[in-house]
């Protein structure tokens, strides 16, 4: 079974987990590592997050899950000036896990096909059908990279 | 430092607006397996796309035309028939998309390290 329409990337870092924390939530430290971003952070369910970038404006997110230290996601729009609705955002899911000394960081951006488009769809076919497209876009370039004329 | 951090997303709107209609035209299960089963076939019209996938071939004609709007797929008029083609570039081009946004995920996470491994004390505000 592949997993579909997300992004999972993690690092193990040698620091505690209420040190990654901080980082992760307070806007004095997501500005660095959100770099070129002014970011404002209303750290709690339902609160605004503000990335802001003078040459491509101000992303929006709003706070989901504030479990510290252990959990923080945010649903973030795709484009710049847009609110945050289901159609037009990404689910941002950071997960901090103790290991060993130190602590094993996860984030996983999803929901890019969950456009306006193809909410309904994609609610009805959620539990249809496990394939995941990436699976297929896998299968796919390999088609192409064989039959490229 | 990459140039290209500081930006939400990477590539230009228009990568990222094609991204998006791939997107689309992926996010409905039949489509993949029209796709899968075209890409398995490399050229197949409609009537035959149709047989295994136990669905009608006006059902296929119209996943067929929403995958041809994202660029996925190719009809070619053949005598009385269309056949259809995969057309790799695309998904190439999301997939390329797509692998840009978690090389930027591993730059912030990197950062992240960086910045809670520096022996600073938390700020007081």
């Amino acid at each position: 079974m592949t997993v579909a329409d997300r992004i999972e990337r993690e690092i193990v870092v040698a620091a505690p987990a209420e040190r990654l924390w901080e980082v992760l939530t307070r806007p004095e430290h997501v500005g660095r590592w959100f770099e070129g971003m002014t970011v404002q952070v209303d750290l709690r369910p339902g609160g605004a997050m503000v990335l802001a970038n003078e040459e491509f404006g101000k992303f929006h997110a709003v706070v989901e899950q504030v479990e510290p230290p252990r959990r923080f996601t945010f649903r973030w729009a795709r484009h710049p000036d847009t609110p945050v609705t289901e159609g037009t955002a990404t689910l941002v899911e950071f997960t901090l896990t103790p290991e060993g000394d130190g602590t094993r960081v996860r984030v996983v951006e999803s929901g890019f096909t969950l456009t306006d488009a193809v909410k309904v769809d994609q609610q009805r076919h959620a539990e249809a059908n496990r394939q995941g497209w990436l699976q297929v876009l896998d299968s796919l370039r390999r088609y192409g990279e064989q039959h490229a004329a | 430092m990459s140039e290209q951090v500081s930006e939400r997303r990477v590539g230009t709107a228009g990568e990222a607006s094609e991204a998006d209609e791939v997107f689309v035209a992926l996010a409905d299960p039949t489509r993949r397996q029209l796709l899968d089963e075209l890409a398995a076939r490399g050229e197949a019209s409609a009537t035959t796309l149709a047989l295994p996938l136990t669905v009608s071939r006006q059902a296929v004609v119209k996943h067929l035309a929403v995958l041809g709007r994202a660029g996925l797929v190719r009809g070619v008029r053949r005598g009385r028939e269309v056949r259809y083609t995969v057309r790799p570039e695309r998904l190439d081009a999301t997939a390329r998309w797509l692998a840009g946004l978690a090389a930027e995920w591993d730059t912030r996470l990197a950062a992240i390290k960086r910045l809670a491994e520096a022996d600073e004390p938390p700020r007081r505000s």
